[in-house]
């Protein structure tokens, strides 16, 4: 088997995946809940919810972490997904022969650091940042400088692993996590790395975060029945459910990994993306920009529309997305959509915004690997404005060689990955 | 390998607007513009009032986002103009964009009431939920996200190839002109859109670094001079953005270049004495740069100010060197990108033959570019 693709650059290969989500520790236990159409989503129990509309999350209740905050739960949350990543690859644990490329949630202080420093400054009437600035030049908080900069998550995941040169920190929004092994993938093909560990890792389901999607009816707020809330492609469906979640793909240079014996778990064959200028928040009407990046990733893999046998959907279970997304898909695959099953892993782990990409990416792979689809749950009520098989419920076994899976995101992000279970014309 | 070269440029700082007004008040080697008043004990480098309507045309974009946006996105346009791209659709319809940024920018007035209620709150993870449901206003958010510098980009100028926002500080933006050089010369993309933008006149940056510890709180000296008496950063307001394009491209479309982007170079360690010293001394070698020019990113931080001096000396022992935070103050994610500016400008001028650009992080990361003559 060749190991260049069609355009003669190096075929990347997958050799390494870890996860971890609201569903479990790990891609055996992620899969299996996912795959058996569990939910993660349950009531927020980390903060009161008194006064929120939204009260349901796919939290991680399971990792502890110290002091309780985004970085240091993105941080870890990353850590154990590249462990399993890097473990399973079979390369050094602490000294990865290549790049780290990970998509990482803005980071900002919160509010129980503003609290201790407003509560050191000694000001007993107003507030103002005056008075944290007083405290700060105490010196007493210079750990949260370290804690709460930008490049700290990336730099100290670089530090534990061994990484090779500038770790890139990256960003977009909810496509973050497909963009980190977009960016691998075009290293491995320049020859700039023989290896790169791609993450997306999100662990900002606190106060505030919850409240700035709320404030933009991004969320679903049908409370009652959290394992029901996140209803992607369904006709009563009302927002998306925040998760968290983080996820690891050890990406190689197929050549060298066959030469040094590696288990090939599938390969990364193609990688689109295109910018949309209409709005903020919206995509535009036409669907036009996120067309062009399924076409771009497909194009890319060397393969026709014909050849996906199935979708991992972006399928956030907003009005808006699923809408968007059913009609591009409609566009690129035309008559074939009716019957080419799409299923969104984010009816069970909620939307796991930055690591989204990179989780569903794993279970994409995972796809290939077993010959199994998970469903979409919560599937009770169809939308007659988007027909499709969207393996409603039930996990569903099949013959899958090729992938798709769509991310997008505010700010006119669109990014697709095609994986293979073997590059075509193996 | 393919050429990459600079056809534009658009930069907007304490210094004032364009590559033009940056040179001029270069070469008067004077004080920068510095305001130690307004958030007095520390001294910003302010950006100048800017006629956004000039780049933003929409009142309505304007309101969309915060300073850091508003000036990434008018550095942005200026870019495109200088590189005759501005009013060419379809060219800006596939050119590529990376941003460096932050983020954040907060609703000061509401932070200081709740932190003033909180206190006093009998419950107050609920007082927290209320306040935050009922203060801030939904499109706040859009002017927090990283990634948004970049959405309102797209959405006022049209840059759509696509975009990805890198995060962390000075090595970001040393990272987005390193991967968008690499895509160019690989010849994966033609073009690229690329650059920072950071506003350093809020209190929460601020006290980031008033935290740590990195804050110059005493009266104007060059980041030379500060090592010897603490050392400590002034934060500067700004915003630049780079047109690379191949070679190909820029003559196929009769862009001039103003240089060329020979080469980027990034790294970073766990720091110790003596490591960035080392650093800069392999990235120059690993960029083979022999320059007659340094724009210096030095922050006058202790310590590592020093050890950049030293390197320096050995790599460019003839060079004449600038610091960049001597002229616009300390720009973050956007100062590696103003070092790339007033290089290209200068050598456009025939003021220098090759320049090297260096960016060494406050806390992390070490980068070096080169540029070379068109």
């Amino acid at each position: 088997m060749a190991l260049r693709d069609q355009q003669g650059r190096p075929l990347v290969a997958v050799t390494g995946m870890g996860v971890v989500t609201s569903l479990g520790q790990g891609k055996d236990d992620t899969w299996a809940a996912l795959t058996a159409g569990k939910s993660g989503i349950h009531r927020i129990e980390r903060f009161p919810t008194e006064g929120l509309r939204t009260t349901i999350a796919g939290t991680i209740d399971s990792v502890d972490v110290e002091p309780f905050c985004a970085p240091v739960l993105s941080e870890r949350l990353a850590t154990l997904a590249a462990e399993e990543a890097v473990s399973q690859s079979g390369l050094a644990q602490e000294d990865f022969p290549g790049a780290l490329f990970i998509a990482v949630p803005p980071v900002e202080m919160e509010w129980p650091q503003r609290e201790a420093l407003a509560e050191a400054s000694g000001q007993t009437g107003d507030v103002t940042y005056k008075d944290l600035l007083t405290a700060a030049a105490t010196g007493r908080f210079k750990p949260w400088h370290d804690l709460f900069i930008f490049g700290t998550v990336a730099d100290r995941v670089a530090d534990r692993f061994g990484t090779k040169g500038s770790p890139i920190s990256l960003s977009t929004a909810c496509s973050s996590g497909a963009t980190a092994i977009q960016l691998g993938v075009e290293a491995i093909r320049r020859g700039e790395t023989q290896a790169a560990l791609c993450i997306g890792t999100d662990g900002s389901v606190n106060p505030e975060s919850l409240i700035r999607f709320s404030l933009l009816s991004a969320l679903s707020t049908q409370n009652e029945n959290p394992e029901g809330a996140s209803k992607p492609f369904s006709k009563n469906r009302d927002g998306f459910v925040m998760g968290e979640g983080g996820a690891a793909l050890v990406l190689e240079n197929a050549e060298s990994a066959k030469a040094r014996g590696a288990t090939i778990l599938g390969y990364v064959l193609g990688c689109g993306e295109k910018g949309d200028g209409f709005h903020r928040t919206r995509s535009s009407p036409d669907g036009m920009p996120a067309i062009t990046a399924i076409r771009q990733a497909l194009d890319d893999a060397g393969l026709a529309p014909d050849d996906i046998d199935y979708i991992n959907a972006h399928g956030t279970s907003t009005p808006e997305n699923d809408k968007m997304e059913a009609m591009s898909c409609t566009a690129v695959f035309g008559e074939r959509m009716a019957n080419l099953p799409i299923s969104s892993n984010k009816s069970m782990i909620g939307h796991t915004l930055t690591a989204a990409g990179a989780v569903e990416a794993v279970m994409s792979l995972l796809t290939l690997g077993t010959g199994r689809i998970p469903p979409t749950i919560n599937y009770q009520v169809p939308d007659p404005a988007i027909p499709l098989d969207v393996v409603p419920n039930v996990a569903r076994d099949a013959s899958v060689n090729y992938v798709l899976s769509n991310s997008f995101g505010f700010g006119g992000q669109n990014t697709c990955l095609v994986f293979g279970a073997e590059p075509k014309g193996a | 390998m393919r050429d990459v070269v600079i056809t534009g440029v658009g930069l907007v700082s304490s210094a004032g607007e364009g590559v033009g007004a940056h040179l001029t008040a270069l070469a008067s080697g004077g004080v920068p513009n510095t305001d130690a008043e307004t958030f007095a004990p520390f001294t910003v480098n302010p950006v100048g009032t800017l006629e956004w309507d000039r780049q933003i045309p929409k009142k309505s974009d304007q309101r969309q986002m915060e300073a850091w946006q508003r000036l990434g996105c008018y550095a942005a346009g200026l870019a495109l103009d200088a590189a005759g791209a501005k009013e060419d659709a379809a060219l800006k319809s596939r050119m590529q964009l990376i941003v460096a940024a932050g983020g954040g920018e907060r609703d000061y007035a509401v932070d200081g009431q709740i932190l003033t209620g909180l206190a006093k709150a009998e419950n107050p993870g609920i007082f927290l939920n209320e306040r935050l449901m009922g203060d801030l206003r939904p499109t706040l958010f859009l002017a927090q996200l990283s990634n948004l510098l970049a959405g309102n980009i797209s959405i006022v100028h049209g840059v759509t190839g696509a975009s990805r926002t890198f995060m962390g500080e000075e090595s970001s933006g040393v990272d987005a002109i390193r991967i968008a050089r690499e895509r160019i010369a690989s010849g994966q993309d033609d073009i690229f859109l690329v650059g920072g933008a950071y506003n350093a006149e809020r209190p929460d940056v601020l006290l980031i670094y008033e935290m740590g510890g990195f804050l110059w709180k005493k009266p104007y000296a060059s980041v030379w001079e500060r090592p010897a008496d603490g050392g400590g950063m002034i934060l500067g307001s700004g915003a630049c953005f780079l047109v690379l394009e191949s070679r190909e491209h820029a003559t196929a479309r009769g862009a001039k270049p103003l240089a060329v982007l020979a080469g980027v170079a990034s790294d970073r360690s766990r720091r110790k004495a003596g490591s960035v010293e080392g650093a800069l001394h392999a990235l120059s070698k690993q960029l083979d740069a022999k320059p007659d020019l340094v724009l210096s990113g030095a922050t006058g931080i202790k310590g590592i100010t020093e050890e950049e001096q030293a390197a320096l000396k050995d790599i460019a022992p003839k060079a004449a060197v600038h610091a960049t935070g001597d002229l616009v103050g300390h720009t973050l994610e956007a100062q590696a990108a103003t070092g790339v500016a007033l290089a290209a400008g200068l050598i456009a001028e025939g003021k220098a033959g090759e320049a090297l650009v260096t960016s060494v992080g406050h806390w992390r990361g070490e980068g070096a570019i080169r540029i070379t003559k068109a």
